[in-house]
Parts: C-alpha cells; sequence; structure tokens
C-alpha cells in the first residue's frame, strides 16, 4: 500500500467537514465538523511525519491539537452565552450582521 | 523505500471507508448527539491511524483530548442546550445545499487529483530512524529544545483560553437568588399542593415527584403510611389507586 | 523744475485716491468727492508743469523715462514697469486730467444726491490712474495693463446704477465687446514679442525693418482690432450707445473724451507699424470711414439725447481712425480732432447732463424744446460746442475735421476722391443732426410733461461747462497757430511725404464750410420751422426706422454671433448632460447597482459566508490545478 493513501482519506474527511460546515445549522454539530476538518489536518502531518521520517509534523500536529482544544473551550463557551440570551443553537439565528 | 505490511494495509481498507460512512453520517443524521457519537469513531479510527503510522504520543493524545476531553465537552453542552429546532435537516437558505454539495465535489475531486499529480522527488521513509529513541522521547525532544518557546506561548493560550471561557461562561445575577426558605414557601403558597414537591427530575420515569401521591410498596400497591395524615385529612390526596402497576391508565396525561 | 521721477505722482494720485475712497468706505462719504477731485487736480498740475518743463526743452530732448521697477523678467525677456513721457504723451496727460478735474468739479453737484457718491468717484479716479497708465506705458504691455484699467473702471461706471437690469446688462455687454478687442491687443502684443523678442515702443519701432511685411500687417490688423474694440468702431461699435446707462459725467468723461479716444491713441503710438504695413493701413481708414457715416446715419433718428451725442462721438472717432489712418499726413490730425472733440463732446456732455438735471432726467429731446430761455447758461455752452462740432470757423472743429478732410482728398487716387467725398458727407450729416439735437432741445416750441420745470443748473455744473466751451472756442485756433501742434508731434512721426494737392485747401474749406450750410439748412427747415410731436412719428421710412434701431446692429450681433454662441452653448450642455454626466451617472450608477447585487450575498448567514470560502477554496485549487497542468 501506499502511505498517499492516508492523505486522500484526510481529503475526503475534509471535504465532508467543510460541507457539514455549511449544510449543518445546530451550531454544535457545525463546530464538531470544524474539528473533523481539523482532524484531517491532523491526519496528512503524521502522513508527511510519516513519509519525510520527521517528528516535526507530529510536534506541529500536537501544537494544533492544543490549539483545536483551546478553540473548542472557547467556542463553546460563546454557544452557551448565545444560546442563553437567545434560547437558541442554530447559527442562522445570529445573523445580526446582516441589520 | 517505505514498506507498508499488510496487517497495515488490511487495517487501512477496513477502517478508512468505516471513517469515511461515520463522517458522512454526521452529516445525514438528526440528532446532534448521533452526530457526536459518529465524529467520537472518526476520532478513534484516526488515532488508530496514527499509532499505525509510528506517531504513537499523538495516538493516545488524540483519543485522550479529543475522545475523552472535547467530546465530553461537546457532550456537556448538547445535554445543556437540548434537542432544538435547529436540528432539522431542512435547508432554509436557498440553493446553499446544492451550491456546498457542488463545491464540495468540485473541491474533493480538485485536491484529490492534485495529491495523485504531486510527486514528493524522493521516496518515502517511514519513521523507523525518528523514532528509534522512542517516539515519546522523540517529541519530547524537539518540544523542549527547537519548540520550547511555541510550546510556552500555546500554554499561555490554552489558560488564556480557560479563562475566556469562565467569562463568556459566567452569568452574573441582575437580583438576589432566593434563598431555599423562600422557595419553599413559594411553593406551598400556590392554589395546588401537587407540585410542593417540584417536578421529577431529569431521567426519572415518574409523573410526580410530590408529598401528596403515595409511594408503591413492592407488590405494586400503595403505601397508606407514605402520605402525611395532615394531607389525608385535608383531601389532598391523590387517589392511589391509578398507581399501581396493573391498572397503569396510559392515557393518563402528565400533570405540569 | 519737475523730474522724470515725478511722473509716477501722475498716476499715483489718482490710483491713492482711488484706493483710499474704496477701503477707508462710509466715513468718507462726506469729504470723499472733495478729495478725490484734488487728487485728479493735483495730476494736473503735475502734468501742466511737466509740459511747461518738456517745452523748455529741445526737441530731441523732450521724452523722459521712469523706470519703477522690473516686472517681468524670463530669460532674455524684461519688461520694466517703465513710464513714458513724450509729445504724444503730455497731449493726453493734459486731455485727461484736465477734463477729467472738470468733470469731477462738474460731477460733486451732479452726483449730489447719490448716496454712492463716493465709489462714484473712486471709481472716476481709479479710471483717471489707468487711463494716465495706458498713455504713460513705455511698452505694448504696460499700455495693456491701462487697457484692461480703462475697460474695467468704464464696467464699474457703466453699471454704476446697476440696480436697474439694463444698466447692468449694459456694462455687460460694453464689457464683452472690449473683451473682444483686448484679444486683438494681446494678440499684437503676442505677435510682436515671438517675432521681434520685445514689446517695447522703441524696440518694436526698431525692429520694424527686420520682420516681414506680412508680420506688421498681421500685428497692425490685431492692433485695428483693439482699437476698434475700445473706440467703438465698425464692427465692434455695438456697446457705445447703451454705454450712456452710466451717470452723464461718465459718459462725458469716458465715453466722449479720453478712453474712447485710447483706439486712436493705439494707431497714432504705432505709427511705425502701420506705415510699414499698407493693408492694415488701409483697413483703418476704412473701419473709419464706416464708422463716421454708421455713427452719423444713427445720430440722425436717434430721440434720447445721450445716444444722439454718443452716436456723434463714434462718428467723430471714425474721422480720428481716418486721420490715424492716412499714414505720416494724417497723424497729427487726427490727434488734434481728438483733442477738440475731448473739449466740445465733453462741454456738450455736460450740457445734456445739465438739461437733464432740470427736465427730472428726462433724456427724450422730443419732451424737451424751448429751454433757450430757461436755461440760458446751458444753452450758450452747449451752442459753442455745437459749432464746434459742426465745423464753424473759428471754432476747435473747423480747424481740425478741415484737416482732415483736406488730408484725405489729397492722399491721392481713387482712394482719396472717396475717402474724401465720405468725410464731406459725414460733415453734412453731422451738421444736420447736430442742428436737429440743438433745435429739439433749445430752440424749438416746449414739449415738456406736466410737472416738469426746467431750471438753470447751479455753478459747480456750469463752470466746467464754461471752461470747456472756451476750450471748444478756442483750441482750434492755438492748434494750429503756426503749425504748433503738428510740428510738436513731428518728431515722433516718419516726415510727411510731399504730394501733389489734388485739391487746393481753400477749396476744401469752401466745400466743408459748403456741408455745414447744407446740413444745417435741412435740418432748420425740418425741425425749426415746422412743429415736432412730442410722441416720435411711428409712419417714417425705412431707412428711419433702421437707424433708429442702430441700423440693426444688434441684431446683426445676435443673428451672427449671439445666437451661434448660444447654439454652441445648448450644444455643448447636451454633451455635459448626455456623455460627461451620463458617464459620471453611469459609473454611480453601476456603482450602486453592483451595490445592490453584491449586497445579497452579504445575508448576514455564517454559513453563507462558509459556502463563499469554499467556493473561493474551490477557485484557488482551480488556479492551482490549472497552472501546475
Amino acid at each position: 500500500m501506499d502511505p498517499y493513501n492516508y492523505l486522500y482519506l484526510a481529503a475526503l474527511l475534509f471535504t465532508i467537514g467543510a460541507v457539514g460546515v455549511v449544510v449543518r445549522r445546530n451550531a454544535i454539530v457545525v463546530f464538531m465538523c470544524i474539528e473533523l476538518m481539523l482532524n484531517a489536518g491532523n491526519l496528512t502531518l503524521v502522513t508527511f511525519s510519516r513519509i519525510n521520517g520527521d517528528l516535526n509534523g507530529q510536534v506541529v500536529a500536537f501544537f494544533t491539537m492544543v490549539v483545536a482544544a483551546c478553540e473548542v473551550v472557547v467556542g463553546l463557551a460563546i454557544i452557551v452565552a448565545i444560546y442563553r440570551s437567545r434560547r437558541s443553537a442554530s447559527i442562522d439565528d445570529a445573523s445580526l450582521l446582516k441589520r | 523505500m517505505l514498506e507498508i505490511a499488510t496487517p497495515e494495509t488490511v487495517m487501512f481498507w477496513a477502517l478508512a471507508p468505516l471513517s469515511v460512512l461515520a463522517a458522512l453520517g454526521m452529516l445525514v443524521v438528526k440528532k446532534a448527539v448521533h452526530s457526536a457519537i459518529l465524529l467520537a469513531f472518526v476520532m478513534v479510527t484516526l488515532a488508530i491511524f496514527y499509532i499505525a503510522q509510528g506517531a504513537i504520543f499523538l495516538g493516545v493524545v488524540q483519543i485522550v483530548v479529543y475522545t475523552g476531553a472535547v467530546m465530553m465537552l461537546f457532550l456537556f453542552i448538547l445535554m445543556l442546550v437540548g434537542v432544538d429546532a435547529s436540528d432539522s435537516l431542512i435547508e432554509t437558505i436557498k440553493g446553499l445545499r446544492w451550491i456546498a454539495i457542488t463545491a464540495a465535489l468540485g473541491f474533493g475531486g480538485l485536491i484529490i487529483t492534485l495529491i495523485a499529480r504531486a510527486t514528493l522527488g524522493r521516496t518515502p521513509v517511514g519513521l523507523e530512524f525518528a523514532n528509534s529513541g522512542g517516539n515519546v522521547e522523540g517529541i519530547a525532544m524537539l518540544l523542549f529544545s527547537d519548540y520550547v518557546l511555541p510550546f510556552e506561548v500555546i500554554s499561555a493560550l490554552l489558560i488564556t483560553a480557560a479563562l475566556g471561557a469562565m467569562v463568556l461562561a459566567h452569568h452574573q445575577r441582575t437580583n438576589r437568588r432566593p434563598s431555599q426558605r423562600e422557595q419553599a414557601i413559594a411553593r406551598f403558597r400556590t392554589g395546588s399542593l401537587s407540585d410542593a414537591a417540584g417536578l421529577p427530575g431529569p431521567g426519572v420515569y415518574a409523573l410526580h415527584n410530590a408529598v401528596d401521591v403515595p409511594a408503591l410498596l413492592p407488590d405494586g400497591t400503595p403505601a397508606p403510611t407514605s402520605i402525611s395524615a395532615t394531607l389525608k385529612a385535608r383531601g389532598d390526596v391523590i387517589e392511589s389507586a391509578q398507581f399501581q402497576l396493573d391498572v397503569v391508565d396510559p392515557t393518563v396525561k402528565e400533570e405540569k | 523744475m519737475v523730474t522724470a521721477s515725478s511722473l509716477v505722482y501722475l498716476i499715483g494720485l489718482p490710483l491713492f485716491g482711488a484706493a483710499f475712497l474704496l477701503l477707508i468706505g462710509r466715513k468718507a462719504d462726506k469729504w470723499g468727492h472733495i478729495f478725490a477731485t484734488a487728487m485728479s487736480a493735483g495730476s494736473f498740475i503735475l502734468g501742466l508743469l511737466h509740459f511747461f518743463e518738456m517745452s523748455s526743452r529741445a526737441t530731441e530732448d523732450r521724452a523722459i523715462t521712469q523706470t519703477l521697477f522690473t516686472w517681468i523678467e524670463v530669460g532674455s525677456f524684461k519688461v520694466d514697469a517703465a513710464l513714458l513721457l513724450d509729445q504724444l504723451s503730455i497731449c493726453f496727460v493734459l486731455l485727461i486730467s484736465g477734463v477729467g478735474t472738470l468733470i469731477h468739479i462738474y460731477s460733486i453737484s451732479y452726483m449730489a444726491h447719490d448716496e454712492n457718491r463716493r465709489r462714484f468717484f473712486a471709481y472716476l479716479n481709479l479710471f483717471i490712474a489707468a487711463m494716465l497708465l495706458l498713455v504713460l506705458g513705455n511698452s505694448y504691455l504696460n499700455l495693456y495693463v491701462g487697457w484692461e484699467g480703462v475697460g474695467l473702471a468704464s464696467y464699474l461706471l457703466i453699471g454704476f446704477w446697476n440696480k436697474k437690469p439694463a444698466y447692468a446688462t449694459a456694462s455687460k455687454k460694453a464689457f464683452v465687446m472690449n473683451r473682444i478687442g483686448d484679444m486683438g491687443l494681446s494678440f499684437a502684443i503676442m505677435i510682436a514679442f515671438a517675432t521681434m523678442g520685445t514689446v517695447l515702443f522703441e524696440g518694436v519701432k526698431e525692429s520694424v525693418d527686420r520682420v516681414g511685411t506680412p508680420t506688421l500687417t498681421a500685428i497692425g490688423i490685431m492692433l485695428l482690432i483693439a482699437a476698434t474694440g475700445k473706440s467703438a468702431q465698425f464692427p465692434l461699435q455695438a456697446w457705445l450707445g447703451d454705454a450712456m446707462a452710466g451717470p452723464t459725467p461718465v459718459s462725458a468723461l469716458i465715453h466722449a473724451a479720453t478712453m474712447v479716444t485710447a483706439g486712436v491713441y493705439l494707431i497714432v503710438r504705432s505709427n511705425f507699424i502701420f506705415d510699414a504695413a499698407p493693408t492694415a493701413q488701409l483697413l483703418v481708414v476704412i473701419v473709419g470711414a464706416i464708422t463716421l457715416i454708421f455713427g452719423a446715419i444713427i445720430g440722425m433718428a436717434k430721440d434720447d439725447i445721450k445716444k444722439a451725442l454718443a452716436a456723434s462721438t463714434m462718428s467723430q472717432i471714425g474721422y480720428m481712425i481716418v486721420g490715424a489712418g492716412l499714414g505720416p499726413a494724417g497723424y497729427a490730425f487726427a490727434i488734434m480732432h481728438l483733442l477738440t472733440h475731448g473739449f466740445f463732446k465733453a462741454g456738450m456732455f455736460l450740457g445734456a447732463g445739465s438739461v437733464m438735471h432740470g427736465m427730472n432726467d428726462e433724456v427724450n429731446m422730443r419732451k424737451y424744446g424751448g429751454l433757450r430761455k430757461v436755461m440760458p447758461i446751458t444753452f450758450v455752452t452747449f451752442g459753442l460746442g455745437y459749432l464746434a462740432i459742426i465745423g464753424v470757423p473759428p471754432f476747435a472743429g473747423f480747424y481740425s475735421k478741415d484737416e482732415i478732410i483736406a488730408t484725405a482728398f489729397n492722399s491721392g487716387g481713387a482712394q482719396g476722391i472717396i475717402l474724401g467725398s465720405v468725410t464731406l458727407l459725414g460733415a453734412v450729416i453731422t451738421a444736420f443732426y447736430m442742428t436737429r439735437v440743438m433745435v429739439l432741445t433749445f430752440t424749438s416750441k416746449a414739449r415738456w410733461d406736466e410737472g416738469v420745470h426746467p431750471h438753470e443748473s447751479p455753478v459747480l455744473m456750469w463752470l466746467p461747462m464754461a471752461i470747456l466751451a472756451i476750450g471748444s472756442v478756442t483750441a482750434g485756433y492755438l492748434f494750429t497757430q503756426g503749425d504748433a501742434l503738428v510740428s510738436w508731434l513731428a518728431p515722433l512721426f516718419a516726415k510727411k511725404e510731399e504730394y501733389d494737392e489734388l485739391m487746393p485747401h481753400s477749396v476744401v474749406t469752401v466745400l466743408a464750410i459748403t456741408a455745414v450750410i447744407i446740413g444745417v439748412t435741412a435740418a432748420l427747415m425740418k425741425y425749426q420751422f415746422k412743429s415736432v410731436d412730442a410722441i416720435a412719428p411711428s409712419d417714417v421710412s425705412l431707412a428711419t426706422r433702421l437707424a433708429r434701431n442702430d441700423l440693426g446692429q444688434d441684431l446683426f450681433n445676435e443673428a451672427i454671433f449671439m445666437r451661434p454662441g448660444q447654439a454652441l452653448t445648448q450644444g455643448l450642455v447636451i454633451v455635459d448632460e448626455k456623455v460627461i454626466d451620463g458617464a459620471v451617472h453611469g459609473i454611480g450608477s453601476m456603482a450602486v447597482g453592483s451595490g445592490a447585487t453584491l449586497r445579497r450575498t452579504q445575508s448576514g448567514y455564517v454559513r453563507s459566508y462558509a459556502a463563499l470560502i469554499l467556493v473561493g477554496a474551490l477557485v484557488l485549487l482551480a488556479a492551482i490545478w490549472v497552472v501546475t497542468q
């Protein structure tokens, strides 16, 4: 087998995550799709690390995970704050930029 | 030259289609909880792929941090928010779904052809040499030497994020919280005693959680001593016969 | 006694007066007129001192120059603001400041009841300063400054009563028509600079031999255009009649005695150019001859006393232009006629002002009549001016006009015969229309409106008239006594060619006097011995109607210049609205339209923005895909 197959897999997962961000309305699901995209990115980093025989890729993936964790914490806090004030977790309801 | 052994190949072809299916399932299932479970599955398969590719540390971190911490956080928030109208799969913005699917198909097709077209210029080497001193030790060597500054910065970021989340989630009271005593008095001052004990807690299969409903004995019959004599005297006791298990009336509506 | 360094005060005094009175404002209302008159009188006295100083010097030393400062210095081109006082300039200086001072004095009384009298006197002083600069400049560029200055003063004074829209329009008309002439002058200066590299009178005179005749002809024609504009000559004559909208002293000073003669001054000053450009010189004569007859014909039909006098002015300047166009033989006579005309025409205008003063500002001569008895001083002074203009010996006009007619006859060939006949015909008509004015105003039966009580004007008004009348009587005799003026000016001009006297001078004199008798008799027959209607008769011949309408000069201008100009403007407006505004509005509506379209992508939904990001990423990938093909 070819290690590139992991890259194809990562591309597919990334694309699916992107579609999910656009088509789902529940803010939490959207967030999970973003996590999916980040994970797909991590998979490519790990695969490149292996192909190059170099651990730098894994370190970057590690940093990505930490950043993703930060992002999840803050993002979910924002969702909770919005939910508390608007009683809705739909991201379409938060369309105040239009007005 | 990187040789991939048969077990890994088998594992890949077994898990990769499953993970893709699970990811696609995330998009089509209605309930956010189901999406979360499918995402957890994808993350676990990814952890397996990491370990298979020699990234043992990352694989473990993936399971601990993502499936363990992050996904739990998601589920907590889901519990907080609950089932929502936004879970509906009906598209409300005209044409957006088709734009998204078309663009995604094009995007995926292009990126896959681009990967196929790309050449490395040298042969893949594998991590046998890099991991010779142990994967965790190798990553630690890098983290605490070349990447020590980003490492420190990212720790600051993590703390900031935690603080930020606390600030965002913190709810400032605008009026004094009623004391327990005041709440109890308020409950009993209402017209009916039916909800004096409050509503049943979440996850409890019960129609009532109240002082005016008799407890059921192991044989299913109501226990007369379980109810205050004062209530009986006031006539505030609900007839217990309906609560007998063998004569449960399915048409009875929940009282609010 | 006086030196060249005091030349600047000739201009400086009235200029200071103008600036001072305009800047100090209403505080000077009480004494501003006296101050302005003093400034003008100071200028005149200084001019007189210069005149006596000059006469005491030898002929070749008479011209003096004062350099004030370096005005323009660009590379090798250098123009100084410098003043030149020579035999020609001093004539004008005395005329301008002398007549100007008399008219200042006259105006003190005439404008006594005008609340803006101080402003009027400031403008008068401004005019005196600009006119003196015009005649004192030592180069065409300095002359040009004065030329524009008198244009400005003329504009301000014609429109002095600008509360009446018609008067404001008249001043605008004068300004615009003068502008055409000014353009000619600026072109002349440009050509002179381009071909000769100098704009000094002296420099141009020396360069005449170096440049070809075509260049000189071009300069000459441009100078002629300038002269026709300023001096109300054909074809730029139409503004002078309307310029009578200004106060009468203005008409007397600017539109009779001084400013309108600036064209004559320009041509005489540029004699070296015209002497070397026969074509231009011929054009000068033609323009003068046409205007001479043109103005005289209009003068016969006008009932408005000021407009009749204005037409007469136009005609008399036509005489001067003819004289100036006759070459070295005529320059001095043109100047002589200019000076005598300055006296008698200014006097008559002041007389007309006096009459209007007594007749409640009525200008229609058909409502006058019989004023001889009630306004004796005005009648006498006006009458002396009248005798002077029609050329009765020994009054001033007789000498000067006679000389021009004689010179015209003697210019030789067919040109001489035609010109002589035209000037003689002009003399007949002049005698006719001036007699008409005289009869209608003073000697015929009174035709006054109800409530009009004519009276003699105060002393401040009749005194200047009397002084000018004395000038009208004596000037011609003084100038011709021993060829005084001719020999005074002779050093400035090329030597007069000797020619055969086609017509002996005595014959011309007899002819001219005969012409006057014919004209006067015809007018007396028509107006003195028949009753005159107070309302102009309407069943008159086509020629009379034409003359009343200024021979269609306004119609002509409107048809030839105004209508095409308006059409051009309207065309430009359409181009402006459709093409330029269209482009501007198009860009605007394009921005608005594209904004409205793009706005629809800004739905406020995060998901649609995410979709756009996805599409953008797709485009980027497609680009990479194409590039790495």
